[in-house]
């Protein structure tokens, strides 16, 4: 069971969590301009990296909010975790 | 004689309490103390168990949780028989009844063992290449008839009778592994306040200084040392010991499982205490201090009861005074075979021991045990050894350095010793991802990078010296370095896979993995027939597999394909470890949640009236609902008929307090809904309701229900009982992630507000009387309004809605109210019949209607068209979710599947559930399926049965007949439009 | 007309806690609460409202007079607290305190439970099912935060220096959490 700290609550265990996919995906503002490829890559296409891969949790059962985290996905360990909206950490060193 | 083989003193069993158990019928008499193995040694019993696959008679080879052979069948009494136990890890209680496995029809008389005699038919892979064809065989006939014979134990047939609990736990430092090093890393870890737990999987903490008499450290005893570093570690409140505490499971972030074994060892189980609790611990820091395994000589018949692991006849002897045989000869390749050789002797044993290795390889060992007249005789092999069901000897044959072997002799004994060196115990290590290491020097795989916060300790990485191991594990407690005094320990060995022989080597079973059966030939086998993999050779041999997961016998498997391959072994491989480190009973991985813990039961505040008024409940989610109310002598079918007639003649009440509700609040709230449901919202005025549908982003129907606008900046919105927390999360997921400019608040109030939903033509006139500050009249209160006011004196936010088709209302309470409030309406009713009525003729009611219920007539590929609610989308707006999917083409297709009625052209016959539609019934098969049946009831309103269906092109079927699957065929039905009953829908405004 | 105000009939019978007593697991009696909901922001400009202080790090309690307390639960979250009585008058006084601000109050009185946790195991039998640690250290006094107990989702609370835990629940899944705290007490009674 993994460890995910919380931005606002701190560490806590997965089972408080619930997963949300890939992050910095916004929803287009005028759905209807996109043209049907378009918008099935927006629906359905993820990157899904061997590394670090951006995505969502909701803290579902503790402060209930959503927030980004950088997870190396080989290795389960989370580089950072930042509330939702904010930009993504840039962890230099190159990816 | 009672325990012919106990010896007259020492050990640490405690003398003063004797115990009896049973072992296959037989009284055994034991000691406080001893492990079951002890035991049935101590009375003289070699024989334990049948091989799995040959059906060779088998002993005790270990003392620990490695133990390969000696698993067995535990009764403690009713409920409470666990098969697959190992003897040496059961500790004895009184009373307990253990009996040995895989044999028929006894341990003595074993017919399988014929299979011995086929085994030159049996060889590896043995039961992938017969067993191949036909295909069908393999689970019908093949696999029981393997399993048959070549099982383990038997599964009990009674529910468990044993309670089991979880436990969840942190601290700044787990040790696993209580001994030497183990103990000196939670001793320096606890030193500062910290908090440390300590397991280890033996009722006593100390490892090898159990066993080991004549060792120092710091000038003491080292049993006295151990003595005071358990008082040290017992008396800081920040240590937490856990003894007969097996960790089996090394997950991410430092998560460790844990099994605590608390009941077993009592003789009587008591209802207060469980059976076994399941640690799972999170630690900031790990110390694996979980020791080592010795590995045993490959030779020819290595498996006779009566031969075990050197280590452990020393243990026999000095921790439970029990003398595996009088003439023991110890055989080994390594130098702490001679400590257990110099024990058995100062026990009074006859010994001899034979070394592999050349005299001037073996060090001070030879001359040592001479001194104490025993014979050694270095610069021999074993090439095998005699009896049956006990081994009577050792045949022995000097050996050159170039591998010559000589002329055999047979050493008569009644125990063999045998050590073929050590493997640290990297299971746990390798579990947390950590990368394994090879050390050329010890022959082993030790710990490399650990990859979280990890540190092995002692023998664990390979470290055997008793003063190392206690520097080591001080150090991995984090103790600033410092060193220990400590007797020099015995250490180390020269790697041999299987041992020099003159025999053919085709002919012998020299067995690597005892409980599979896996032998030196079989891997050899594996290897030419093209498996170089070793993760292909433990497959295709099953080395490594059972139950104790090869824990003596990989490095030999590893070490022949290695050696077959004339490769070195870090080139071939380790094998990845996987939890259970040992294995874990189900009761403890289920913990309490069994029987009415096994989900939470929920039920809203009106179950227990509808309990005492005969209401049978079916389970909704999580919910257990009010299914219908039967009086005596109804059956279900009769008892929803006439709760329907009551509704729909006078007046019904139902609890819907299970709906989804959540408080939408805030100056945006109205453009949140409008955002979110397929309908407009921005226009409706406080004190109305309407009905909306949502969608996912993908366009198909999600989540349905009735909407009020409360005030301009508050609705009160309602779900189905299976939506509530999904639609709530898809809000705040919204709200929160896309639109946080919106000033909008979401609140549940599912569990808030109780719903008494009141439908019939004179539901009014039950409610009026009871109701204050709200005018019920159907002007100032039309269908689909909402008012707040009092009912019987406590709030309420009174909905006027039907799901049924009649006046009704839906009275919201909140919900320590409902129940007096429910009961003055059944009081106030009982002059006009009031009726409760459970969920089965809500479902009839709202299908005479064609209403949809989501997830019966939806499956989440269903979109607002397909069940006729297309005209309730807001085309005027620019967006909504799911909108822009409605525009695929695929979503615009005439022959999609669209809602219907269907009718049976045999009134009486109510269609299935889930069958399958098609045109033509005599059309070949595979036939063309349009559909499949959604919704089905018997309708006393309609007089007929009547049906809703999904039909690809439905609705433009209407009048055509279809046929429907029956249990025995095919049944003609109509297609109809999905409404059966007031298809005006006039008398809700009654 | 309704000749009087309906009565309660609360999911779990109150009864007494008995701190003393190695493990003692009592349902509460019915209370006052709110859901409030105010931006972060508004909450640190204003620091209390109605008595009830707002501006506490996520996940701590605070006292307020006549029994009230109020529970950060996220950074616009408070579960607002207090005598059942004083329900009309923490509304009317929150309202008013807020008005003209985005906010919102919603009463969920009847939609909680609460259950008192005490004794020298009390930690012990939580543990039993929240993944949390309570430690003095991890979980000091004031402590409150939304997790899991078992498979019920709770509010737990340690609202003052007293070894008393308080549980709170949604009302259907309070039997739930009432026999998983009694199956894993069942160890502790008596001993």
């Amino acid at each position: 069971m993994l460890l995910v700290t919380c931005p606002h609550c701190g560490a806590r265990p997965e089972i408080e969590f619930r997963y949300g996919g890939e992050a910095h995906i916004a929803r287009p503002a005028d759905p209807s301009a996109l043209d049907d490829r378009q918008w099935a890559e927006f629906l359905y296409f993820r990157s899904n990296p061997k590394g670090v891969y951006a995505e969502r949790w909701n803290h579902a059962h503790g402060c209930g909010r959503w927030f980004n985290a950088l997870r190396d996905t080989a290795s389960d360990a989370f580089l950072a975790t930042y509330p939702a909206g904010q930009q993504r950490p840039d962890l230099g060193g190159g990816r | 004689m009672a325990q012919p083989c106990r010896l007259p003193a020492g050990g640490r069993i405690d003398r003063a309490k004797p115990l009896r158990l049973r072992f296959n019928g037989r009284d055994i008499e034991a000691y406080a103390g001893d492990s079951v193995a002890a035991a049935l040694l101590a009375n003289g019993v070699r024989l334990v168990g049948r091989s799995f696959k040959y059906h060779r008679p088998r002993g005790i080879l270990s003392h620990g949780s490695d133990e390969p052979n000696a698993l067995l069948q535990v009764d403690r009494g009713p409920g409470r028989i666990d098969p697959n136990n190992r003897a040496t890890v059961v500790e004895a209680a009184d009373g307990i009844a253990v009996s040995s496995q895989n044999h028929w029809p006894s341990l003595e008389h074993d017919l399988g063992a014929v299979n011995d005699l086929l085994s030159p038919v049996l060889p590896a892979g043995f039961y992938y290449k017969t067993f191949m064809w036909p295909q069908s065989f393999w689970q019908r006939v093949y696999e029981p008839k393997i399993r048959a014979a070549a099982g383990l134990g038997v599964a009990p047939h009674e529910a468990d009778a044993d309670r089991y609990v979880h436990r969840h736990a942190h601290c700044a430092v787990l040790v696993v592994g209580g001994g030497p090093a183990g103990l000196a890393a939670a001793l320096a870890a606890s030193d500062d306040g910290a908090r440390v737990i300590l397991a280890d999987e033996q009722p006593e903490f100390g490892g090898t200084l159990l066993h080991d008499l004549h060792a120092t450290i710091d000038g003491a005893p080292a049993g006295d040392w151990r003595a005071q570093a358990l008082a040290t570690l017992a008396a800081r409140a920040n240590v937490t010991l856990l003894p007969r505490t097996t960790a089996f499971g090394y997950y991410n972030h430092n998560h460790i499982a844990l099994v605590e074994r608390v009941g077993d060892h009592r003789a009587r189980q008591d209802d207060r205490r469980p059976r076994e609790r399941l640690w799972q611990v999170r630690a900031r820091q790990v110390v694996l201090a979980t020791g080592a395994h010795e590995r045993p000589l490959v030779f020819a018949d290595n498996d006779r009861p009566g031969i075990m692991l050197a280590e452990s006849v020393r243990v026999f002897i000095n921790r439970y005074a029990v003398a595996p045989g009088r003439r023991i000869v110890f055989a080994t390749s390594g130098a702490s075979a001679y400590a257990a050789a110099a024990d058995a002797k100062a026990a009074g044993l006859d010994v001899t021991l034979v070394d592999i290795r050349a005299e001037a390889e073996c060090g001070p060992g030879p001359a040592m045990l001479r001194a104490r007249g025993i014979d050694v005789l270095p610069a021999h092999t074993i090439v095998g050894s005699t009896g049956r069901k006990a081994v009577t000897g050792l045949i022995v044959a000097p050996v050159d350095a170039n591998g010559i072997v000589g002329p055999r002799r047979t050493l008569a004994c009644d125990g063999v010793g045998m050590s073929g060196g050590w493997t640290p115990a990297v299971h746990l290590f390798s579990q947390s991802r950590g990368k394994l290491r090879y050390d050329d020097a010890i022959d082993a795989f030790v710990p490399g990078t650990p990859a979280q916060a990890e540190r092995s300790a002692g023998a664990a990485r390979g470290i055997y010296d008793l003063a190392a191991c206690l520097a080591d594990g001080w150090a991995a407690g984090g103790g600033a370095a410092r060193d220990f005094a400590a007797t020099p320990s015995p250490t180390g060995f020269r790697p041999v896979r299987a041992l020099p022989t003159d025999a053919d080597a085709k002919r012998v079973k020299a067995f690597v993995d005892f409980q599979n059966d896996v032998t030196a030939k079989d891997i050899a086998l594996a290897v030419r027939e093209g498996f170089e993999s070793v993760e292909h050779v433990k497959r295709y041999t099953t080395t490594g597999m059972a139950t104790d997961q090869g824990k003596t016998s990989n490095m030999a498997a590893l070490g022949l394909v290695a050696e077959i391959l004339d490769r070195p072994v870090p080139q071939v491989g380790t094998t990845t470890f996987r939890p259970p480190y040992t294995p874990v009973t189900f009761g403890t991985i289920v913990g309490s949640a069994r029987g009415a813990l096994f989900d939470p039961i929920r039920v809203a505040p009106l179950h227990d009236w509808a309990a005492a008024h005969g209401a049978r409940f079916e389970n909704v989610g999580l919910w257990r609902r009010a299914w219908h109310f039967p009086r005596p002598g109804e059956d279900m079918h009769a008892a929803v008929r006439r709760e329907c007639r009551a509704v729909r003649e006078s007046v019904g009440i139902f609890d819907a307090s299970t709906l989804g509700k959540i408080e939408v609040v805030g100056r945006d709230a109205a453009e949140f809904l409008h955002r979110i449901y397929i309908n407009a919202w921005l226009k409706l005025e406080p004190g109305r309701c309407r009905y909306g549908v949502m969608l996912k982003e993908d366009g198909f129907i999600f989540d349905d229900g009735v909407v009020a606008r409360m005030a301009p900046d508050r609705f009160h919105v309602t779900t189905t009982t299976g939506g509530a927390a999904r639609v709530l999360a898809h809000m705040e997921d919204y709200l929160q992630t896309e639109w946080p400019d919106l000033e909008v608040f979401l609140t549940s109030v599912s569990e808030q507000w109780a719903v008494i939903a009141l439908q019939g033509p004179r539901a009014r006139d039950v409610l009026a009387p009871l109701v204050e500050g709200i005018d019920l009249a159907a002007a100032s209160f039309p269908h689909m309004a909402v008012r707040t006011g009092t009912i019987c004196g406590v709030p309420t936010r009174l909905f006027r809605v039907s799901f049924t088709g009649e006046l009704g209302y839906e009275i919201n309470v909140p919900a320590d109210y409902a129940r007096a409030v429910w009961e003055a309406l059944w009081a106030r009713g009982q002059e006009f019949g009031i009726t409760p009525y459970g969920t089965e003729a809500m479902h009839v009611l709202r299908a005479e209607r064609g209403f949809i219920i989501v997830g019966q007539e939806t499956d989440g590929t269903v979109t607002p068209d397909d069940v006729g609610l297309g005209g309730m989308i807001a085309r005027a707006k620019a967006d909504f979710v799911g909108k822009r999917s409605l525009a695929r083409p695929d979503m615009l297709k005439p022959d999609r599947k669209q809602l219907v009625g269907l009718l049976a052209d045999a009134p009486d016959l109510v269609l299935e559930e889930g069958a399958q539609i098609v045109a033509d019934p005599h059309q070949p098969i595979p036939m063309t399926m349009l559909g499949h049946v959604t919704s089905s009831y018997w309708s006393d309103a309609c007089g007929r049965a009547i049906a809703l269906a999904l039909v690809s092109g439905g609705r433009a079927r209407m009048g055509q007949t279809l046929h429907v699957t029956t249990p025995t065929g095919f049944a003609p039905a109509r297609v109809a439009a999905p409404v059966f009953f007031d298809p005006k829908g006039e008398r809700v405004h009654g | 007309m309704a000749e009087q105000a309906a009565r309660r009939t609360p999911i779990l019978a109150p009864s007494a806690a008995r701190p003393e007593a190695a493990i003692s697991i009592a349902p509460m009696v019915p209370a006052a609460r709110f859901a409030l909901r105010l931006p972060e922001a508004a909450a640190k400009a204003i620091g209390s409202a109605a008595g009830f202080r707002l501006d506490m790090a996520i996940n701590r309690s605070a006292a307020a007079r006549d029994g009230r307390l109020a529970a950060r639960l996220g950074p616009d979250e408070w579960l607002l607290h207090g005598p059942e009585t004083a329900s009309e008058a923490i509304a009317r006084d929150v309202e008013a305190a807020l008005a003209g601000r985005h906010f919102a109050l919603v009463d969920i009185g009847h939609r909680n439970v609460a259950i008192a946790v005490a004794g020298a195991h009390a930690r012990a039998v939580i543990n039993g099912g929240c993944p949390l640690d309570l430690d003095d250290d991890a979980f000091p006094p004031g402590s409150a935060t939304r997790t899991l107990l078992g498979k019920a989702e709770i509010v737990l609370l340690r609202p003052d220096e007293a070894p008393v835990f308080r549980i709170e629940c949604w009302r259907s899944f309070a039997p739930y959490v009432l026999g998983l705290l009694e199956e894993v007490g069942r160890e502790f009674a008596g001993a």
